[in-house]
Order: C-alpha cells, then sequence, then structure tokens
C-alpha cells in the first residue's frame, strides 16, 4: 500500500517535471529539470529494487550528463530561439504514441505479479544459477559482464562513438587554451572552493575505485566508476581552469587510452577465442571456470571503466574548450 | 577458426576502429580499412556458401546457449545482406582515398575511418544478430557513427542534415527499443527465434500489448528506412554527406533496415500474423505506391545530382515495400532481390557522383553540363547504371521489376503493375536529364576544362556497373537466394 502511494508520488513529480520542461524556455532551467527528472528516475529505480540501474541513472543521468548540457550552454547561450515550426504535428505525434502506449498496457502482464513471463522464463537460471556458474554475489553484474557480456562491449562501443562524433564536430582545442593565461582580473582565485575541492578529489577518486572493483557484489561496475571518476577531474577543471586540467590530464593522453579500453574488452574476447572458447567465453582463462569468470569480468570491467572516464573527460574538455575559445575570440 | 566466421565478421571491423584511432596515421587507417573490407567480404561469401543450402550456422557468444546468451544465427537471409554491406565495403573504402582528399580536412581523416569502420560493424552486427536487443545496440553503433560520417560533409548543410537526421533516427531507435521492451514484458526472453516461438498464444488472444509492440517496431524501423512519409531525412543526408559516405550509406544503411523489418515481421511476428493480423498490406501498399510515384517526380526536379538520386531512392525502398505488400512469394523474392540489386545501382550511381565530385568540384546540373566528352568513362558509367537503374533488360533493374510485376499480377492487382511501370518511366525523364545535359549540351564557357576520373576510381566503379550487367543477365544465383529466401519467410521458418 505505502509502496503505491510512492510510486504514485514519485510519477507524479515526474510528470510535473516533464510539463515544466515543456513550458520553460530558460534552458539553464531545463537542464536543472533533467538533472531532477534523472534523479527521481533513480529514485524510481530503487524502489523497484534496481539499485545498478539507478546508480548508472543516478550518475549519469543526473551527474554526467547535466554537467556535460550546461558546457554545452557556455557555447550556444541559456535561451531558447522561437522554433521555426508550430507546435501541432509534434503534439499530434505525441498524442498519437502516447495513446498506443497506453493502449499497449493494458493488456499487460499484471506489475508485479510473480507469474508474469519476465520472471519465469530466462531470470530464474540467472538468479539460481548464476552464483554457481559465475561465482560472483551480484547478479546484475553477471548478466551484464557475462551472459550478455556481448552487448556491453557494443555499449561501449557507442560511447566511443559518441567521442568520435565530438571530436569530428568540435574536437579538442588544445593550442588556444593553453598559451591561454587566465589574468586575475578575468577570473579570481576561488581559494575556498579550490581548496574544498582538493580535499573532496581524492575521496571521489577513491570512491570510483571502490566502485570500479566492488561491482561483483554490490551496485557498481566500470559505467558507473568510469563517469565518477571523470567527475572528479570536472570538479578540478570547474574549481582551477582548463590549462591546470591539460597539465594534469592531457587530452593526448586521454585519446589512446578511450581507445585502448575498448580494445581491453575486445582483447579479452579474442583471448578466449585463442584459448578455444567463443568470443567473450571467460570460463576458459583459468583452469576453474568459475576464477575464469571472476579474470574476465575483471578485465573487462576495467576497459569499460577507462573507456568511459576518458570519453566523459575529452567531451568535457571538447566542450569547455570550445566555450574558452569563443570567449576568446 | 572457421567456427568462429560469424563473430569475425562484425569484431574485426569493430575492434579495428579504436586500432585505427589509436595509431592516428591517415593513409595506414586507410589501408587498414580497405584490408578489413575485404577480409569482411571473403567471410561473408564463405558464409553465404556455407548456408545456402539452407543449414544454419550458429554462434554463441560468451558460451551461453541461446535464450540466455546472445547468439548470432545465420541464415540465407542475414548472408545475403552481409555479403551485400561487406561487397559495397570492399569497393567503397579503396575508392574513398581519393575521394576524401577534396572533401574531408586532412586532420580529420583519421575520425573518418575510425567512423566508417564504426559505421560498417554496426551494419554487420544489425544484419547477422539473432537477438532482439542485440540488433538495438548495433543500430546505435551504426546509427551514431552515421551522424558523424554525414556532419562531415564540406557543406555547413550537412550539419543540419546531420542533426535532423540524428533526431529522426534518435526517435525510431527510442520507438525501436520500445517495441522490444514490449516483447521481452510478454515472453521474458530477447532472443528472436525464443521470440517466435512464445509469441504465438498473444497473437492468437490478439493482445494489445503485442500490437503496440508491432506499431513501435514497424515505426521505428520504418524511421531507419526512409519509409514513406517517414523520409524527410534521407534527401537531406544523402546529399550533404562526403560522396564516398553517400554511396556507402544508399549501398547499404537502407537495406540493413529493411532487412531488419523483414526480420521482425516474418522471423518474429510470423507471416499469418503480419498480414492476415496486422494487415501490413493495407499500410505498405499504399505507402509504396504513392512514394515511388511521389519520390520519382520530386527528383526529377532536384538541381543537384545527389537530392536527385537520394529522392530516388526513396522511391526504390517503395519498391521493396511493395514486394513486402504483395504478400507473396514472388513479392518478397521482388523485395529480398531488390535489397541486392538497388545497392549494385545506387553505389555505382553515387561512385560517379563522387567521382564527378572529384574532378569539378561540384555535383549539380552546371557541373554535369558537357561532361559527355571530358568524362567519357564516368558518363558512360552513369549511363548503365542508369539504365538498371529504371529497369531495363539485362540489367539487374529488371529482373527486381519482373518479379514485382509478376507479384502484382499473380495477387491480381494489375494496377499496380501499371504504377511500377510509371515509375521506370519516370526515372527515365530524370536520368535522361542528366544524360541530355551531360552530351548534348556543350561545356559552358566559363567552366575549367576538366580531366577523366583517376583510373582506380573508374575501375572500381566499373566493377559495380559490370555486376549490374551480370547480374541481370546472370539471375539465376542471386534469384535462387531470393527465392529461397522468400519460401523460408512465408513459411515461417526460423
Amino acid at each position: 500500500m505505502i509502496e503505491s502511494l510512492i510510486n504514485i508520488i514519485l510519477f507524479t513529480m515526474l510528470a510535473a517535471t516533464s510539463l515544466a520542461v515543456v513550458r520553460l524556455h530558460n534552458l539553464f532551467a531545463i537542464t536543472m529539470l533533467f538533472g531532477v527528472y534523472s534523479l527521481l528516475s533513480a529514485v524510481i529505480f530503487v524502489e523497484l529494487d534496481a539499485v545498478d540501474v539507478a546508480f548508472t541513472e543516478a550518475a549519469v543521468g543526473a551527474g554526467i550528463s547535466t554537467m556535460l548540457i550546461l558546457s554545452t550552454l557556455v557555447i550556444t547561450g541559456h535561451h531558447e530561439k522561437n522554433p521555426k515550426h508550430g507546435p501541432w504535428l509534434p503534439l499530434v505525434v505525441v498524442i498519437l504514441t502516447g495513446a498506443v502506449l497506453a493502449w499497449g498496457t493494458l493488456d499487460m502482464p499484471l506489475f508485479g505479479s510473480l507469474d508474469n513471463p519476465i520472471h519465469q522464463h530466462v531470470a530464474p537460471r540467472y538468479i539460481q544459477d548464476s552464483p554457481e556458474e559465475i561465482g560472483i554475489p551480484n547478479m546484475v553484474t553477471s548478466v551484464l559482464a557475462s551472459y550478455r557480456g556481448y552487448d556491453t562491449m557494443g555499449e561501449v562501443v557507442v560511447v566511443f562513438a559518441a567521442l568520435i562524433g565530438v571530436l569530428a564536430l568540435i574536437g579538442i582545442n588544445e593550442k588556444k587554451c593553453a598559451k591561454r593565461q587566465y589574468s586575475s582580473d578575468e577570473r579570481p582565485p576561488r581559494p575556498v572552493l579550490q581548496v574544498m575541492s582538493k580535499l573532496l578529489i581524492p575521496y571521489i577518486m577513491l570512491f570510483a575505485l571502490y566502485v570500479q572493483f566492488h561491482g561483483d557484489f554490490g551496485p557498481g561496475g566500470g559505467f558507473q566508476a568510469g563517469v565518477i571518476f571523470a567527475a572528479a577531474i570536472i570538479l578540478y577543471t570547474l574549481t582551477f581552469s582548463l590549462d591546470d586540467a591539460f597539465d594534469l590530464i592531457s587530452p593526448r593522453v586521454l585519446r589512446p587510452l578511450a581507445a585502448i579500453g575498448v580494445l581491453i574488452y575486445g582483447g579479452t574476447g579474442i583471448v578466449t577465442m585463442l584459448l578455444g572458447g567463443t568470443f567473450l567465453n571467460y570460463s576458459v582463462l583459468a583452469g576453474d571456470p568459475k576464477s575464469g569468470q571472476h579474470y574476465g569480468i575483471l578485465a573487462i570491467e576495467f576497459g569499460v571503466g577507462l573507456t568511459v572516464a576518458t570519453v566523459m573527460m575529452l567531451i568535457f574538455y571538447a566542450f569547455v574548450s570550445r566555450g574558452e575559445k569563443g570567449k576568446v575570440e | 577458426m572457421t567456427e568462429h566466421l560469424p563473430a569475425l565478421q562484425v569484431i574485426i571491423p569493430l575492434l579495428l576502429a579504436p586500432v585505427v584511432f589509436l595509431f592516428n596515421h591517415a593513409r595506414l587507417a586507410w589501408i587498414l580499412s580497405v584490408l578489413v573490407s575485404w577480409v569482411g567480404l571473403l567471410i561473408s561469401l564463405s558464409l553465404l556458401f556455407a548456408v545456402n543450402d539452407g543449414e544454419v550456422i550458429r554462434y554463441e557468444f560468451g558460451g551461453w546457449e541461446a535464450p540466455y546468451g546472445i547468439a548470432y544465427k545465420v541464415d540465407r537471409l542475414n548472408a545475403l545482406v552481409l555479403l551485400i554491406v561487406s561487397a559495397m565495403a570492399a569497393v567503397i573504402f579503396p575508392f574513398s582515398w581519393q575521394a576524401i582528399q577534396k572533401e574531408i580536412p586532412p586532420s580529420l581523416h583519421v575520425i573518418f575511418y575510425t567512423a566508417l569502420l564504426l559505421c560498417l560493424s554496426g551494419l554487420l552486427g544489425m544484419a547477422i544478430t539473432g537477438d532482439a536487443f542485440n540488433l538495438f545496440v548495433f543500430i546505435e553503433i551504426s546509427s551514431l557513427s552515421t551522424y558523424t560520417l554525414i556532419s562531415l560533409g564540406k557543406d555547413r548543410r550537412a550539419l543540419t542534415a546531420a542533426f535532423q537526421y540524428l533526431i529522426m533516427g534518435t526517435i525510431g531507435g527510442t520507438f525501436i527499443l520500445i517495441g522490444v521492451g514490449l516483447l521481452y514484458i510478454l515472453t521474458g526472453t530477447l532472443n528472436m527465434a525464443d521470440l517466435a516461438l512464445r509469441i504465438g498464444e498473444y497473437e492468437a488472444q490478439e493482445s494489445r500489448t503485442l500490437q503496440a509492440a508491432f506499431a513501435f517496431l514497424v515505426v521505428g524501423i520504418g524511421l531507419k528506412l526512409a519509409m514513406f512519409p517517414l523520409h524527410l531525412w534521407l534527401p537531406g543526408a544523402y546529399a550533404n554527406a562526403p560522396s564516398v559516405v553517400s554511396a556507402f550509406l544508399a549501398a547499404t544503411a537502407t537495406k540493413v533496415a529493411v532487412y531488419a523489418l523483414l526480420r521482425f515481421l516474418f522471423t518474429v511476428f510470423g507471416a499469418d500474423y503480419t498480414y492476415d493480423g496486422m494487415h501490413i498490406d493495407y499500410l505498405f501498399i499504399p505507402l509504396a505506391l504513392i512514394s515511388i510515384l511521389f519520390a520519382s517526380i520530386v527528383a526529377i526536379f532536384q538541381r543537384g545530382l545527389k537530392r536527385m538520386l537520394a529522392y530516388s531512392s526513396v522511391a526504390q525502398i517503395g519498391y521493396m515495400l511493395l514486394g513486402i505488400g504483395l504478400a507473396n512469394e514472388s513479392g518478397l523474392t521482388a523485395a529480398t532481390l531488390h535489397l541486392f540489386n538497388h545497392a549494385l545501382m545506387k553505389g555505382a550511381l553515387f561512385l560517379v557522383v563522387a567521382m564527378i565530385f572529384f574532378r569539378t568540384g561540384g555535383t549539380s546540373m552546371r557541373y554535369i553540363t558537357g561532361l559527355g566528352k571530358e568524362m567519357p568513362w564516368t558518363m558512360a558509367a552513369f549511363v548503365v547504371a542508369g539504365l538498371s537503374l529504371i529497369g531495363v533488360p539485362l540489367t539487374v533493374g529488371f529482373i527486381s521489376k519482373w518479379y514485382l510485376i509478376l507479384a502484382s499480377i499473380e495477387r491480381g492487382w494489375w494496377p499496380i503493375t501499371i504504377v511500377v511501370l510509371i515509375g521506370s518511366l519516370i526515372a527515365v525523364v530524370y536520368i535522361w536529364r542528366v544524360v541530355e545535359a551531360a552530351y548534348f549540351k556543350p561545356r559552358p564557357e566559363n567552366m575549367p576544362p576538366v580531366k577523366e576520373a583517376p583510373a582506380g576510381m573508374l575501375i572500381l566503379t566499373w566493377i559495380l556497373v559490370a555486376a549490374n550487367i551480370y547480374f541481370g543477365v546472370n539471375a539465376s544465383f542471386t534469384a535462387g537466394i531470393a527465392g529461397a529466401v522468400a519460401a523460408e519467410l512465408l513459411g515461417g521458418g526460423v
């Protein structure tokens, strides 16, 4: 009963947030509301006991993507331009889509009922056999990294493809920023922020490593860890400057690392092939299949974390260096 | 190693993309891409020969059996589409080096090849997978890299075109995801063969959730394959992308989307549900007829060659949808066959456009005027491929139209035959406009003299042109496969 009530409240807030996004014209406010939307979704996922998904949603949706959109606003400006076309066609499309979705839910298996097909077909195997077959307690990681590890590799490639897109379109403006010195009159020193962030950053990084390596046992894994690690560097860039960040981790170091992360994932698959298994069959990595699974998952999660962290930093660098350049000219 | 061929088909280009990016050397990137495309062609040929007698090759990723893990399952349809994509890559990748020199700034060449390899692996991954969610993952890979490739076009309008495609493509992708999600809710599985087995009871119940899933999948894939009236992104994308990218996308991307449609309609939902339950023919036949007539007519009025060919593509997709809509074996044979044949003709035509751009710096009618004398081999290639597009006997275009006409007569709907013929006549008009400009008008005074295109580019283009003739004269191989595929699809075989 209380769960239904919580659900209703959360979904109402979600709907209210979306309506507010539609009504507003200030892109800055809209971006913050997107963050709120993601956070609310994350809470709903927690309520549905999908903590791994909630963690990802909070880290990626509420955290890094809000950050990336904000850094885009630096380039584009905060205010929405008037759309050229009228609202009617999109409105009709949206209403129609919504109607089909609502129509589709009418016959759906009852929410939360035990005899639903999703609980009866493949899921029991994952739940009952994964501790034996994979040997790690977090079955979400088992599905993500082993049973459906090939999809996860695809998602890492998607992240990499996003980087390729950003580099093709705006690139990272290394030279101009490197030459540029921030004079004190334009950008006053911010001792409080700088000291506080210096205090925080080590812990953020430590937490990222914890999330990375604890993914086998609890919620976490390469995607979340990569995002958290990137967040530490982004915080540093914001409180100090882009030049300082480039000195700390240069994009020239990050670019190859982004590709290496993908290659670690794919390379693990190639190794399993050479050892006589199919692609990404980690069981052949060691004499005992369970330890093989463990090594394999460790390796691919590291690849995921590396690519996600470096790509997030690079995309952030690309946006910010473009914004800085805009100011110089 | 042969048991790994299905995986290697996708993994080699997929993993070479980061390698190319890592080396950060443009010419090396090109050489590696070309090698990969040739290896890919060999793999797809050997897969096709292995499954041509009706056998099915399976590959289980991670060593987990089908509904629990992700599995590839290669049958004739998969193998045919894989062959189309990798054959086009094997011709277009070698061609690309010279073409991009004039269209893409050197600093972006490595990025270009990285994106091109990602796009290739995405399309191959879509064409081979037996898992509905894995299909979505590879749609994402191919789409993201396609947006990047289009945005590399020389004109600033390429950015708008890429953005428009990004929005439409993302909506399409989301719809496909919703459709797959609804199927998962009903069945608890993502494997296509397993879905086909478990979906039956809901089909019998006329489940609304299943109907919604069907609708979302058809509209989502429809956006990807530029089904009229969801085609609005296509002309801009093809017209503004770099020429080689237009050639590669026109020859492969929409084909793979049509393949995905066939896979969902016939393997997952089954022919009975698609035709008798959801009456897809009532939707596809009118849309197909409108797009054949409308897009062909619009093509006549385009000033740019690329935009003209793009609208012609929308019309050609209409022929494929018509084949599906006619709901008999000849119709599906026509649709399947046209995947292959249209790739050959549009690939050749867009490569001609790339050569014209390479030498003249433009592709609008102004640049083509009088080119017949100055670039005789290039324009001859255009004429032959154009004849194939029209559907003249002894070209592949004729074979596709022949089956389409057979199908409409078998169904007893002879007016459709007339529309198909009118479509060909309109194609005569827009191809003739180019021929007339190139051969019967003198080169304008103010245009600088041009040389014939480089031999390497010409040879590669003429390989495709020759294929247009070869498979037009000797259609038994392609028509045999397409016929077997059609029988299998209608029989509900998995």
